[in-house]
């Protein structure tokens, strides 16, 4: 009885302190997943998902205090991606976080602009142009699509429009098949 | 003069009925001046170009219409003197079907040439030649539309310019009768080229289905020890640049290498003459040679001027044009259907067809693949079709791409010899187009997180900057006033509190 | 004698495979199979945890549990150390591959638990094996272990892509295929001997 007490008394020691001194030798700072996740994430900067930027819920994705499925721009390819990199199950997006929308960019409506300058500073990728009491205008190229513009704008001048399909985004289809149209098979 | 005839053979390709005879047997036509000409302002790979007129404005022939935005981009010239009526999005010969930005010019029928100014390319620095090359509008005209003057201008040394006269493809004859009908300018701009390319020797590859061009051409060149022909067999597609730089020297090209790389160049027989017209008769492109064939009852080959309506084109070939959606723009292998006749010719289009309705829509029932790898046989690139079919349809771009998806020149040949009826090339090209389009969504994505991150940064810089200054002006209202200041406010404070203390004391002693 | 330890590697990785044939380690050969990339990583980490295991395991059983007739105390002795060396190669993992250590998430400590991992020992000990032959036992086992999942995460993978009727998406297929493998592997029974 004794020795069976002491034997697994010596092996909890032995075991021990070979894991803490192990646990201090392979002490890891730093963590690189965030900018993994960062690159997935489509950098609207919209903040639906509730954190002020992508950056800042890549970092809550990592510590785990957000789940995958809160951002919307990135539709359910992204959150795929997510659940592949964190190696979770896929899940649907959540929908208190926005629908899904084509995207689109922010138009200013120049005539009823009234040069107030609120949008620029709500822009976070600086793509507002316009100085105070001038008109402003839209960079298009630099546009995400994040509407934070809008609720700032006093007289609503401001429009989202869907990027349409152009001879310079199009895409071929996936193909497809007139069942109809197809010869029966041969029967033998 | 020589004509070789060692080839290297590469693996696959497939051979096919040509059809090509139908098509050679009447000379290069013309036909009357269009009502109007419609010019897209994308008509090659790369930038849009720059429209230079105003509507309403009139033009001469071969004036500039719009100017190369930047260096991947090539000019538009007026193929006649007319009117410019309009700017609008109008459809142009694409697989999309969808609506690009077009000029119309309505021709006065004079037909007046701008003053024409012939470069003297012998006397001046063939750099400069390029230059003006880059304003010729000149673009690979077998198809591909690549500006030409990027092709001449690059840094490897080129020793061998290698002439694309494979036209490999059923059906199109186009370079086969230019170079019947055109065979000296040809060999004119051949010289021409090499001295642009710094290049000593030229190799002409042409397939053995071409006999007359050959002989041609070989009667040319009697004398000219720089250019030789070489006759490569009827395989398709050996028409592809790195099928016939294999067929001919016997060199593969490595993945993501040129053949500049290699030192050598190709080009097409067609681009060629353009550039010969350019440079000794100072005509930018404004024509191309077309063959209308399939159908109709008199399938030809046409001059015409870009900007053509393509329906003007069938009606004089003795075809329907009112039977719209069955015509095919390229050859049968590689080419796709016109989304109507209403669309006009434009610098990549190299032949139309007026299908048979099975070459359109493919009526055989598509049946599941069983893995024979027929399409492994035929592959000329020696990629595993079977596998890249496989990750295309159930959307694993990835392994798709592991597997050299890119690598694919979407000949065709797998379809062909494909037994269960599978259009392989529509498969990958939607995952090329996939991939693709998510590359540059990642650009987009990383673009305005460097802006997004800037932004933050300069925000935080004006938060320190603002504390900074507040400090200072804090720093700078002199501390000994503040302090006298201060010290008096304490003074009469603690002097009150005496005052009341006392006061209180002696209030508990009354 | 190389003759012995021939036929422990032959017997262990394909006769006897301690998934296919001795049905251990299910846990792993089902989860983690989904990316072969992750499959990879895990055989990895399970060959060390299995090949160290089994040699420590040996030497504690051998030195400690048999000259004191606590044979009775195995299996607890086996899995403290078995979880000691999980924990060890998990902070290994988390330090050096830190991409991988993610991918594999539960799956990693799971190890501990992982029927393969303990079993491999316990036969080690009633087959009163050397400490070589327990080490090659404990290899081979885990190489068995590797070629299996690897294969069907290279299976599974491809099943992604395949049209899979409704009824038999997932889990049901992933089950029909391994049922299919180990069907396949019993053709190597006879091998030896």
């Amino acid at each position: 009885m004794l020795t069976s007490v002491l034997v697994v008394l010596f092996l909890a020691l032995l075991i021990g302190s070979i894991l803490g001194f192990s646990s201090i030798k392979f002490k890891v700072d730093g963590d690189p997943i965030i900018d993994k996740i960062d690159s997935i994430l489509p950098q609207t900067q919209c903040g639906q998902c509730s954190y002020p930027g992508c950056k800042p819920y890549a970092t809550a994705i990592a510590k785990g205090e957000a789940d995958i499925n809160q951002c919307p721009p990135g539709g359910e390819d992204g959150v795929r991606k997510l659940a592949e990199l964190m190696g979770v199950e896929y899940k649907p997006l959540n929908e208190e976080h926005g629908a899904i929308k084509p995207k689109s960019i922010a138009i200013i409506d120049e005539d009823t602009c009234i040069g107030c300058t609120l949008c620029i500073q709500a822009c976070p990728v600086d793509a507002i142009l316009g100085s105070a009491k001038h008109m402003h205008t839209i960079i298009e190229k630099e546009c995400t699509g994040c509407e934070l513009c809008l609720p700032p704008c006093p007289v609503d001048c401001i429009d989202m429009i869907a990027i349409q399909e152009n001879t310079e985004n199009w895409k071929w289809k996936y193909p497809v098949f007139n069942i109809k149209n197809q010869k029966q098979r041969v029967s033998h | 003069m020589n004509i070789i005839d060692t080839i290297f053979k590469f693996n696959g390709g497939i051979k096919a009925d040509t059809k090509k005879s139908v098509s050679t047997v009447r000379p290069i036509k013309k036909i009357k001046m269009p009502k109007q000409l419609i010019l897209p302002l994308r008509q090659h790979v790369g930038k849009v170009a720059k429209l230079k007129v105003n509507i309403g404005e009139k033009v001469l022939k071969g004036q500039l219409l719009a100017e190369a935005d930047g260096n991947v981009s090539a000019a538009i010239h007026a193929p006649t003197s007319g009117t410019v009526a309009s700017l609008e999005k109008q459809l142009i010969p694409h697989p999309s079907g969808l609506p690009d930005y077009c000029v119309t010019l309505i021709p006065d029928g004079k037909d007046t040439w701008v003053e024409k100014k012939p470069i003297n390319w012998k006397k001046i620095d063939r750099k400069e030649t390029i230059k003006k090359i880059s304003e010729s509008g000149i673009v690979g005209l077998g198809g591909a539309t690549f500006p030409t003057h990027l092709k001449l201008n690059n840094n490897n040394e080129v020793k061998t310019l290698i002439v694309n006269a494979a036209e490999c493809e059923p059906y199109i004859t186009c370079d086969d009768m230019l170079m019947r009908e055109k065979s000296a300018e040809l060999i004119e701009g051949i010289r021409l080229a090499l001295h642009l390319l710094g290049a000593q020797n030229a190799i002409i590859g042409i397939e053995d289905n071409k006999p007359e061009a050959i002989e041609k051409l070989a009667l040319l060149i009697k004398n000219d020890a720089n250019i030789s022909i070489k006759i490569v067999p009827t395989i398709y597609p050996s028409g592809d640049a790195k099928r016939l730089i294999y067929l001919i020297t016997g060199i593969q090209i490595a993945k993501g290498k040129r053949s500049t790389e290699y030192g050598m160049q190709m080009f097409n027989v067609a681009t060629i003459i353009a550039l010969y017209k350019f440079i000794h008769c100072g005509e930018p492109s404004i024509t191309r040679i077309i063959t209308i064939t399939g159908k109709v009852r008199t399938p030809n080959n046409y001059e015409v001027l870009f900007g053509t309506p393509l329906s003007d084109l069938i009606i004089d070939a003795g075809g329907k044009a009112s039977q719209n959606g069955s015509f095919i723009m390229g050859g049968p292998m590689m080419g796709y259907k016109l989304p109507s006749v209403n669309v006009p010719v434009t610098k990549a289009m190299n032949c139309v067809i007026d299908a048979e309705p099975e070459m359109i829509e493919n009526n055989n029932p598509v049946l599941p693949c069983i893995r024979c790898a027929k399409c492994a046989e035929a592959c000329p690139v020696n990629l595993q079709p079977q596998e890249l079919f496989w990750f295309s349809q159930s959307n694993q771009f990835e392994k798709a791409e592991n597997y050299n998806l890119f690598d694919c020149i979407e000949c065709g040949c797998c379809s062909y010899v494909c037994p269960s009826n599978i259009p392989l090339v529509q498969y990958y090209r939607y995952a090329k187009s996939e991939i693709i389009s998510d590359r540059y969504a990642k650009e987009e994505a990383d673009i305005a997180r460097e802006r997004n991150d800037f932004r933050l940064e300069r925000l935080q810089r004006e938060k320190e900057e603002r504390a900074k200054k507040i400090a200072e002006r804090k720093a700078n209202t002199s501390s000994d006033e503040k302090s006298k200041v201060i010290d008096e406010k304490r003074k009469a404070i603690t002097e009150a509190l005496e005052r009341v203390k006392q006061e209180g004391v002696s209030e508990k002693n009354d | 004698m190389a003759n012995n330890y021939l036929l422990i590697i032959i017997s262990t990785v394909l006769v006897n495979n301690i998934v296919l044939t001795k049905i251990l380690g299910l846990c792993p050969f089902m989860g983690v199979s989904k990316k072969l990339e992750t499959s990879i990583s895990m055989s990895a980490a399970t060959a060390f945890v299995l090949t160290i295991g089994s040699m420590t395991s040996w030497a504690i059983n051998h030195y400690l549990l048999e000259p004191n007739d606590l044979v009775y105390l195995r299996t607890l002795t086996f899995i403290v150390v078995i979880a000691a060396v999980v924990q060890f190669t998990e902070m290994l993992m988390e330090k050096n591959f830190p991409f991988l250590y993610r991918m594999l998430g539960i799956f990693l400590p799971l190890i501990t638990t992982n029927c393969a991992v303990l079993g491999i020992p316990l036969l080690n000990a009633q087959a009163s094996h050397t400490l070589l032959e327990s080490a090659f036992f404990g290899f081979g086992g885990a190489i068995g272990f590797s070629i299996v999942l690897i294969l069907f995460a290279s299976l599974r993978e491809r099943l992604d892509g395949a049209n899979v009727p409704l009824p038999f998406k997932g889990t049901a297929i992933a089950m029909t295929t391994a049922g299919l493998m180990s069907l396949a592997f019993m053709g190597f029974i006879g091998l030896d001997r």
